[in-house]
């Protein structure tokens, strides 16, 4: 199974998606069970969010004992930023996402 | 995991063979095309490695023993800072796996036993993406991008 772009921006398109990906961001290697907690969203559909970020390879995972762990897998995101940010506007590009942040947080 | 280590895995799918995947990590000709480092060793188990900067002044930027070693599908080896060998608590463990999957070859990077929060920690989840998907497209269109020499500046 080879993750193509498409798969990567389907799976990115919907919010309980990107949720799940936060939550391994904050915490990874989790189980199905511990992504279950506190959530909405009932078993079968965090399943199914599951498999379609492992299909993009957004999300990785690996067996331990009987239990299955999830883990982030940023490397298609990083293919996506090089393709359209080379390293000449990465600088810019940071400055710009840090000046944003500051500005937020002061905000708040 | 316990609550004072953590955990990465991550995984990327390579149009190439275990061969030319296991080539790239392991000689420093290659790896210096899109890691921006070298890895040095003769990686039999029981040897040292050292991930040498590919800027020519040969600085030592990680360091550790080589743990298991099977050509071209398993390398497992210890990662330390070289200014902390002394500190046993610093040591993580990456393992490498690689596998044939129809006509890729997908290559599974594991990096345990690490310090939670540490700047090793942050540092390492920086850069392994950036390592993957530079090796992806070095061996996939001999285009390393040498992703690593492309620091950041302040705008």
């Amino acid at each position: 199974m080879v993750a193509d772009e498409d798969k990567v921006f389907k799976a990115l398109a919907d919010a309980s998606r990107r949720q799940l990906l936060d939550r391994l961001r904050r915490k990874n290697g989790q189980t199905l069970s511990e992504l279950c907690e506190g959530h909405d969203m009932s078993r079968q559909a965090v399943t199914k969010h599951l498999n379609l970020l492992e299909e993009a390879n957004l999300v990785a995972s690996t067996k331990r004992g009987r239990e299955k762990l999830h883990f982030l897998n940023p490397v298609p995101i990083n293919e996506i930023y090089m393709r359209w940010i080379g390293k000449f506007e990465q600088g810019r590009v940071q400055a710009l996402h840090n000046l944003k942040q500051a500005l937020q947080e002061k905000d708040q | 995991m316990s609550d004072t280590t953590t955990e990465f895995l991550y995984t990327t799918y390579i149009r190439s063979t275990p061969q030319k995947v296991w080539d790239a990590i392991t000689n420093p000709e290659f790896a210096r095309q899109y890691w921006g480092h070298g890895n040095v060793s003769d990686w039999k188990p029981g040897s040292k490695w050292d991930m040498v900067r590919g800027d020519g002044s040969n600085i030592v930027q990680t360091t550790g023993t080589v743990l298991e070693s099977h050509p071209p599908r398993r390398l497992v080896i210890s990662w330390v800072d070289p200014a902390k060998v002394a500190d046993v608590s610093e040591y993580s463990r990456v393992t490498f796996e690689l596998e044939v999957i129809g006509d890729v070859v997908r290559l599974d990077v594991f990096h345990n036993e690490l310090k939670a929060g540490s700047d090793m920690a942050r540092g390492i989840s920086n850069g392994w993406p950036r390592v993957l998907s530079g090796l992806k497209s070095f061996l996939e269109t001999g285009n390393g991008l040498n992703l690593m020499c492309a620091k950041p500046k302040a705008a």
